[in-house]
Order: C-alpha cells, then sequence, then structure tokens
C-alpha cells in the first residue's frame, strides 16, 4: 500500500512537472540540431536494464564497472571526465600542480552540499582520499592513491595533496567519488554529491535513483525524475520487455536485439575504449619468435573480424591503444601489417615453421563475441598452414589460469577503457603483475617509466605513441577492434552520451514526448 | 521408534557426505574469489585487501572445518561475494523460490490430475490421442522457450502480465498473484506434461489386475472401481514423480528464473558457483540436500497413508 501512495506522489509530480515545462522548459535543450519535436520535457522516469548484479553500493568496496556506471551518479569526485577523455572540474572548481609535479592544489566549488543536505568540505576530501590511500588506517583501497603522501587541508575550500614522487597518471583518478567523512553506511544508505539521489534498493532487482534539485551544478540538475535500474541477467527478456514497454534502456544492446526492436528505439553507437586482442603469450614456442608472431598478424584479416563478427560496429587497432582516446592515440599503426597470407607464409618458412603449427586458443566461453572472433582467426589462420585449436574455458578460470599464471598459449580478450594511458599501457611493462602477454621490452618499459614522471603534456603524449608503436613493431599480439558500444532508447528519449569509460550521463537525459 | 533413529543418522550422514563431495570437487575448480569480484581491472592492493577481509589466505580445509562447525551451531557463514551472511542473502531469495514452487505444483496438480484420469478413462478414444500428442509436445519443448513465448504472448502482444520481476505477497497479493502466473505455468508446464503421462500409464496398468476383475464380477461400476481401488493403487508411483518434481523446483529453476529476471535461489546457485562463492555454495547444497531428504521422507509417509501394507513392510526393517 505505501508502495502505491508512492507511485501516486510520483505520478502527480510529474504531472505537474509535465504543465510547468511546456510553459518555459524549452530553452534548456542543448542540442543544436534540436527541431520543434525534439524539445526537452522535465519529469519522468527511465527504467534501465542491467545485465550484472550490484556487488556493492559502497563505492569504495565496489569493483564491478557495471555497479560504478550506476553509482556514478550518486557520487561525484573532484574532476569528471568529457566525452574526448578530457578532465573537466566537477567538486573542484580548479586545480594547480605545482612546478615539480608533486604538489596538487585543489579549490573546491562554493555550496556543494551531499544528499544529506550537510555541506561538502575540504575536510570530506581529505577523509576519502586518506581512505582510498589507506593514510588513515588500513591498507590503501586503490593502488592508484597509494602514491600520496600527505592530504592538506588549509581552508573549506582548498585542499592540496603531496605525492611521494612526480607522477602523471595520478590525475585521472580524482574523478573517484569523494564522500562525507565519518559516514560508513554506504553498503546500506549511499549518500553522495551527485546528480542523482539514492532512493531504494532490492536485492538482485531494482536500484532507484531520484533527481537531486539541489545539485550544485545548476545547469546539470537532471531533468528527468527518476531512474529505475532492473538486473535483468536474459538480454531477451530484457528486449521483450522493452517491446511492452516496461523497459526504457538497454546500455549495450546486440546487433540482433537492435533489429528486433527496430523502430520502436533510437540507438547511439561510439566505440568504447576497448581493445579486443588476440594475446599472444610471447614466451611459449613457436611464439616467441617475432617473425611467427608477425606472421600471424599478416594472415589475420580485421576487416574481416569486424564485418563478421561485429557486423561493421568497431574500429581497426594495430596496437592496444583505442583512437576514442584520440589524443594519445598514434595513428596508422592498424596499417602495420596489412593482410597478406603470401607473405605470413614466408615468414613462417623463415622462422623455421614451412608446414605451420598447432596452435592452441583458449577463450572464455562467457563472451560470445570473443568466442565468434576465435572462430573467424582459426578460419584466416588455418590458410597459412597454422592449426588452431580452439578451447573453451569459463571466465573464472580464464582469470586464474590464463590471466593470472599466463597458462596459455594465445587467448582472445577485450580490454576495458581507462582514462590515462599510463593504465592501459602498463600492462606490457616486463615486471607488472598481469603483463600475461609476457612481452619484455627494456626500450618499452623505460618510456613508460619516463611518461610517469614527465610533465610536460606533449612530451608525455609523444612518448606514450612510441610505446604504442613498439608494441605494433614488436607484434607483441594482435590487436584486433575496438567494438562498439551500442545503447538502445525509446523513441522520444534522448542525451545519451557516450565516454571513453563507461559512463551513464543520466542527468543529460530527457524525453521529448 | 528404531525406525525413526535409523532415519535422523542416515539423514545427517547423508548431509555430511553431501558438503565432503562438494568440498572435494570445490577444490578442483580454479579460481580465486578475489579476483573474480574485482575482475580483470582490479589492481593487485585491491585483490590482496579483499583476500585479506574474506579470510582467503587461510587454508580451504581449514576454512570448511570452520563452516562447518558453525552450520552444527546454526550459522552458515558469510557469503564471499555478496559480503552478507549466507543466511540473510538465502532469505532474500526463498521466498521467490519458494512462491514460484508453490503456485506451479498447485497448477500440476489441480491441472494433472484431472486431465491423467481423463485421459485413461477415454483411453482409445480420440480426445486421448489428442491431449497425449500434447503432452509429448509438453515434455520435449524446454521450459525457457514456454517463458518466452508465454511472454510474447500474454505480456508483449495481450499485455495481461507483466514481462519480469515481482511483488512481494505482503504488498500486494494480486499483483503478486500476477507477476508469478507466467514463471510459474512456464514451470509447470512440462510438470503436468509428466504427471498425466504417468497418471495414465499406471491408472490404465493398474486396471488389468485381478482386484479390477473382482471388482467387476462383484458388481461395482467402473466408476466406483476407479475411484475407490485403482486411483489408490495407480498413485504411489505418481506420488514418487510428485515428489521428484518438488524438490527439483523448491531447488529453485535457474533458466525460468534469468528469462523472468526473478531473484530466485536458482539463479544464486549459478552466481555463487562462477564467482567461487564456497560458504555461499555448500549452503545452497545443504537446503537443496535437506529439501530433497525432507521430500523423500514426506513421500514415504504418504505411501503408508494411501497403501497401510507399506508401513507392515517399513515396521520390519
Amino acid at each position: 500500500m505505501k508502495k502505491n501512495g508512492f507511485k501516486l506522489l510520483i505520478f502527480l509530480s510529474l504531472i505537474s512537472l509535465l504543465l510547468t515545462a511546456c510553459s518555459n522548459d524549452s530553452k534548456k535543450n542543448e542540442d543544436k540540431s534540436a527541431k520543434a519535436n525534439d524539445e526537452a520535457k522535465s519529469g519522468g522516469i527511465v527504467r534501465i536494464a542491467m545485465s550484472t548484479e550490484i556487488d556493492n553500493l559502497d563505492p569504495y568496496q565496489s569493483a564491478a564497472t557495471d555497479t560504478m556506471s550506476m553509482m556514478d551518479n550518486v557520487y561525484d569526485g573532484l574532476l569528471d571526465t568529457n566525452e574526448a577523455g578530457e578532465l573537466v572540474p566537477a567538486i573542484a572548481a580548479s586545480y594547480e600542480v605545482s612546478d615539480d609535479g608533486q604538489v596538487y592544489t585543489f579549490k573546491l566549488k562554493k555550496d556543494v552540499t551531499f544528499h544529506d543536505g550537510s555541506k561538502l568540505t575540504s575536510k570530506d576530501v581529505k577523509y576519502s582520499y586518506e581512505k582510498l590511500a589507506g593514510l588513515s588506517g588500513g591498507e590503501a583501497i586503490s593502488s592508484q592513491f597509494e602514491i600520496i603522501k600527505k592530504i592538506e587541508a588549509p581552508s573549506d575550500l582548498e585542499v592540496v595533496i603531496t605525492l611521494k614522487e612526480k607522477n602523471s597518471a595520478f590525475l585521472a583518478a580524482t574523478i573517484r567519488p569523494i564522500v562525507p567523512a565519518d559516514y560508513n553506511k554506504h553498503s546500506e544508505k549511499p549518500i553522495g554529491a551527485g546528480p542523482f539521489k539514492f532512493e531504494d534498493y532490492k536485492v538482485g532487482q531494482e536500484l532507484r535513483l531520484v533527481k537531486n534539485e539541489n545539485y550544485y551544478d545548476q545547469e546539470k540538475v537532471p531533468k528527468i525524475d527518476e531512474v529505475q535500474f532492473k538486473i535483468m541477467p536474459d538480454q531477451e527478456s530484457a528486449i521483450l520487455a522493452m517491446k511492452s514497454g516496461e523497459i526504457d534502456v538497454i546500455p549495450g544492446i546486440s546487433s540482433q536485439g537492435k533489429q528486433q526492436l527496430d523502430d520502436l528505439i533510437e540507438t547511439v553507437s561510439a566505440p568504447q575504449n576497448m581493445v579486443q586482442l588476440m594475446a599472444l603469450n610471447n614466451k611459449v614456442k613457436p611464439l616467441d619468435d617475432p617473425n611467427v608472431r608477425k606472421a600471424i598478424n599478416l594472415a589475420i584479416d580485421k576487416d574481416m573480424i569486424i564485418e563478421t563478427v561485429a557486423e561493421g560496429e568497431g574500429v581497426k587497432l594495430g596496437s592496444n591503444f583505442s583512437p576514442s582516446m584520440e589524443f594519445y592515440c598514434q595513428e596508422g599503426l592498424e596499417d602495420t601489417y596489412k593482410t597478406n597470407p603470401e607473405e605470413a607464409k614466408k615468414l613462417l618458412e623463415k622462422a623455421g615453421y614451412p608446414d605451420g603449427f598447432t596452435l592452441e586458443l583458449t577463450v572464455p566461453s562467457d563472451y560470445q563475441f570473443h568466442v565468434d572472433t576465435a572462430q573467424v582467426i582459426a578460419d584466416q589462420l588455418s590458410q597459412v598452414g597454422i592449426k588452431v585449436d580452439i578451447k573453451l574455458i569459463e571466465f573464472s578460470t580464464w582469470l586464474e589460469k590464463v590471466y593470472n599464471e599466463a597458462q596459455y598459449e594465445s587467448t582472445i580478450i577485450g580490454f576495458t577503457g581507462k582514462l590515462d594511458p599510463y593504465e592501459i599501457l602498463l600492462r606490457y611493462v616486463s615486471d607488472y603483475k598481469n603483463n600475461f602477454v609476457k612481452y619484455e621490452n627494456k626500450e618499452y618499459d623505460q618510456l613508460i617509466r619516463q611518461a610517469l614522471v614527465e610533465t610536460d603534456v606533449e612530451e608525455i603524449v609523444n612518448i606514450y605513441k612510441q610505446a604504442q608503436t613498439l608494441l605494433t613493431e614488436d607484434a607483441a599480439s594482435v590487436f584486433i577492434m575496438d567494438p562498439y558500444r551500442t545503447v538502445a532508447m525509446k523513441k522520444g528519449l534522448k542525451g545519451w552520451k557516450m565516454y571513453p569509460i563507461q559512463k551513464f550521463n543520466l542527468e543529460d537525459l530527457y524525453y521529448t514526448e | 521408534m528404531r525406525y525413526y533413529l535409523y532415519k535422523t543418522s542416515m539423514f545427517i550422514l547423508t548431509l555430511v557426505m553431501v558438503s565432503l563431495i562438494i568440498f572435494f570437487v570445490f577444490q578442483l575448480l580454479p579460481g580465486n574469489p578475489a579476483q573474480i569480484i574485482l575482475g580483470l581491472d582490479a589492481d593487485e592492493q585491491q585483490i590482496r585487501n579483499l583476500e585479506q577481509e574474506l579470510g582467503l589466505e587461510r587454508p580451504a580445509t581449514e576454512r570448511y572445518i570452520d563452516w562447518i562447525a558453525g552450520v552444527f551451531q546454526g550459522n552458515l557463514g558469510e557469503s564471499l561475494r555478496y559480503q552478507l551472511p549466507v543466511s540473510e542473502v538465502l532469505a532474500d531469495r526463498i521466498p521467490v523460490t519458494m512462491s514460484l514452487a508453490v503456485f506451479s505444483m498447485l497448477l500440476t496438480i489441480l491441472v494433472g490430475f484431472p486431465l491423467g484420469i481423463l485421459i485413461a478413462r477415454t483411453d482409445g478414444k480420440f480426445i486421448s490421442v489428442f491431449l497425449s500428442m500434447i503432452t509429448q509436445l509438453g515434455i520435449s519443448i524446454p521450459s525457457f522457450w514456454f517463458g518466452f513465448m508465454l511472454i510474447l504472448l500474454f505480456s508483449v502482444i495481450l499485455k495481461w502480465f507483466p514481462t519480469f520481476g515481482y511483488v512481494p505477497w505482503s504488498e500486494d497479493f494480486f499483483g503478486a498473484l500476477r507477476a508469478y502466473f507466467l514463471p510459474s505455468l512456464a514451470i509447470a508446464i512440462s510438470n503436468i506434461a509428466v504427471v498425466i503421462r504417468y497418471l495414465r500409464n499406471t491408472i490404465l496398468d493398474q486396471k488389468k489386475m485381478d482386484y479390477v476383475r473382482t471388482a467387476t464380477c462383484k458388481g461395482l461400476s467402473e466408476r466406483a472401481i476407479l475411484y475407490r481401488h485403482v486411483l489408490r493403487n495407480a498413485f504411489i508411483p505418481v506420488l514418487t514423480i510428485i515428489g521428484l518434481i518438488t524438490a527439483d523446483t523448491l531447488g529453485g529453476s535457474i533458466i525460468i528464473e534469468n528469462v523472468f529476471a526473478l531473484p530466485g535461489l536458482g539463479n544464486l546457485l549459478i552466481q555463487s558457483i562462477t564467482s567461487r562463492d564456497f560458504p555461499l555454495v555448500q549452503s545452497m547444497v545443504l537446503y537443496i540436500a535437506v529439501i530433497v531428504l525432507v521430500i523423500n521422507f514426506m513421500v514415504d509417509l504418504l505411501y503408508k497413508l494411501i497403501d497401510p501394507r507399506i508401513s507392515k513392510r517399513g515396521e520390519q526393517l
């Protein structure tokens, strides 16, 4: 009964909002191409189908990407990212870095409040970052924060962070949530300063967030009233629910799903800063020979994989870097190994395998996309005499055997994007724990180390580009594509944007009808 | 008395055996729960912290002994994935599965019994052949397909029922009834088919027995013979099947729960295995074993009620 009363309340407020919206709210629309029927209306509920369960509502205990994307609407960080992957002010109005690159001074915005009404001050930032860095007792929560030496709060709106050493990757970590000082009930009732407030959560079923009227960034106060994340493990069910009008958004829909819903939906599609690669274990025979790895690169037709497996919705890669991070990406690498089976055969002969060899390809069976890719690759490699033996394993086993212990010959996996190139390229540093490709190149290690302590932005970009080139030249692996993420939205719902990380910008969503 | 003592000790012994087997099988599975929870992008620091928090640095045998000692004190331990007491996690899920099970069993019995008897009575006639064909379909078509078809017809086209999710009974009784109807029906369809076929076969078998001929000679009507004598005997094998089906649905229906996005036990079991959530897996297996044993025991009791001869045989044991 209580719930019905609540529904009625929402319904009434919705109607009243709709009425006011008609009078004067139409100018708010930022979309330049807005037509008459494209006008943003305030109010409404958006129901989003999520395929995975929430692991923990506490932002410092959660690790699942989906959970973080949902809760990102409840919590804000000092900085945030825009669509191009650049850092933009959020809770912090501005920041300065000292000449030696070790001291960061953040000026906070005035009048930022948490959802419980309390003011967000430098004390809360200090509390949050000390927790993340493990400075307030206990272990560090994130290794990105371990490099913090001390945090000071000279005034209510000023935070000074001193690092143990220069680290150009630190700034990207400041998108992590700021939480109210000395509040530790986030797992039950999360309190942040984001555009949406936590309303309630039914385990395994639904997470409800409501609009935060007092959001500090008045431009970005949400237009919709409420968001409901529905946990739906089966995508087919989510599609049927969308058909019957019980779901409004499916973030990450398959191309078959798109066809099924066809005229009911509008889609937003873009590369997601992911690197799908066929990882080659550089330490096992015969893959330890660069010529063999180059031959494999020459034998694989990435365009064909994109055409068949991703139905054209993917960007070809040449290194472990997606062009969606345009600023840092070395262009042109994707054409280094133009498909050429003849040349591949020659290289194999040079390496001492004129008749090819048998290659084991271990693929996590949980990801149909990678399994499909494996099948196309097996076919392509068979044309140069390499017999591919596809072995399907469960993802949990993959994590242990392949990712942690590197007990494999080759595998197919996708790395989700990070905001800082350091995090992306660190994977190939020879002493990095999860360098499961077992790539080893002193020059590369040196470059990555150098990038971290460099302060000149142009130089940093230059170094990361060199590092990407090295990965390609050494044929460290086969870097296939950055597959698009396709978000399906019911007709009349607009405003979804794509970022280089999986971010749901729910505050920008609005209904036009 | 000795009979019940024997039953109880067997009961506990079976549970311990089941749990031991699961423990050993589980040790063979590769996979680190902390890494699985945190995923591909977790940094080392996070994994180490979580391992410590979850107590994973202790040897598996030690953790198992701790867990089983706790069970004897009524404590099922703490789930690794949810970081909540297992009993709490289960308490959230059991009502959903329980409702599905009760609802679908009601449907199975209310539809299956009358139809089974009808087919047996009309054996050889058109209606019986027709229904037999349908039951054959019911058995061979997988339940997830029924699930999708039901959603398509009743939710998408007719919009009579919601596509997914549920409402707790306490909140809205009729809402809950509506939400559970389709998934229960999807589970029940193949069960109904099984019950119909079983009932038909056993009734037809019984009809060939000598006592039926005797009764007919005595001048009893066919109807009276069926309801007074045949059914009583025919129920015994059907009861076994009903017991098996009940235990099965109480354990949770993995596929139907996923199709209808219901947070039940089947769904949870799969997740607990993929996340190597040892205490949760152990507790769920224990729950399922208890269900199976209790239902078998109840079936035993019912046997005796229906057929007193069985009781005598049991006592002699």
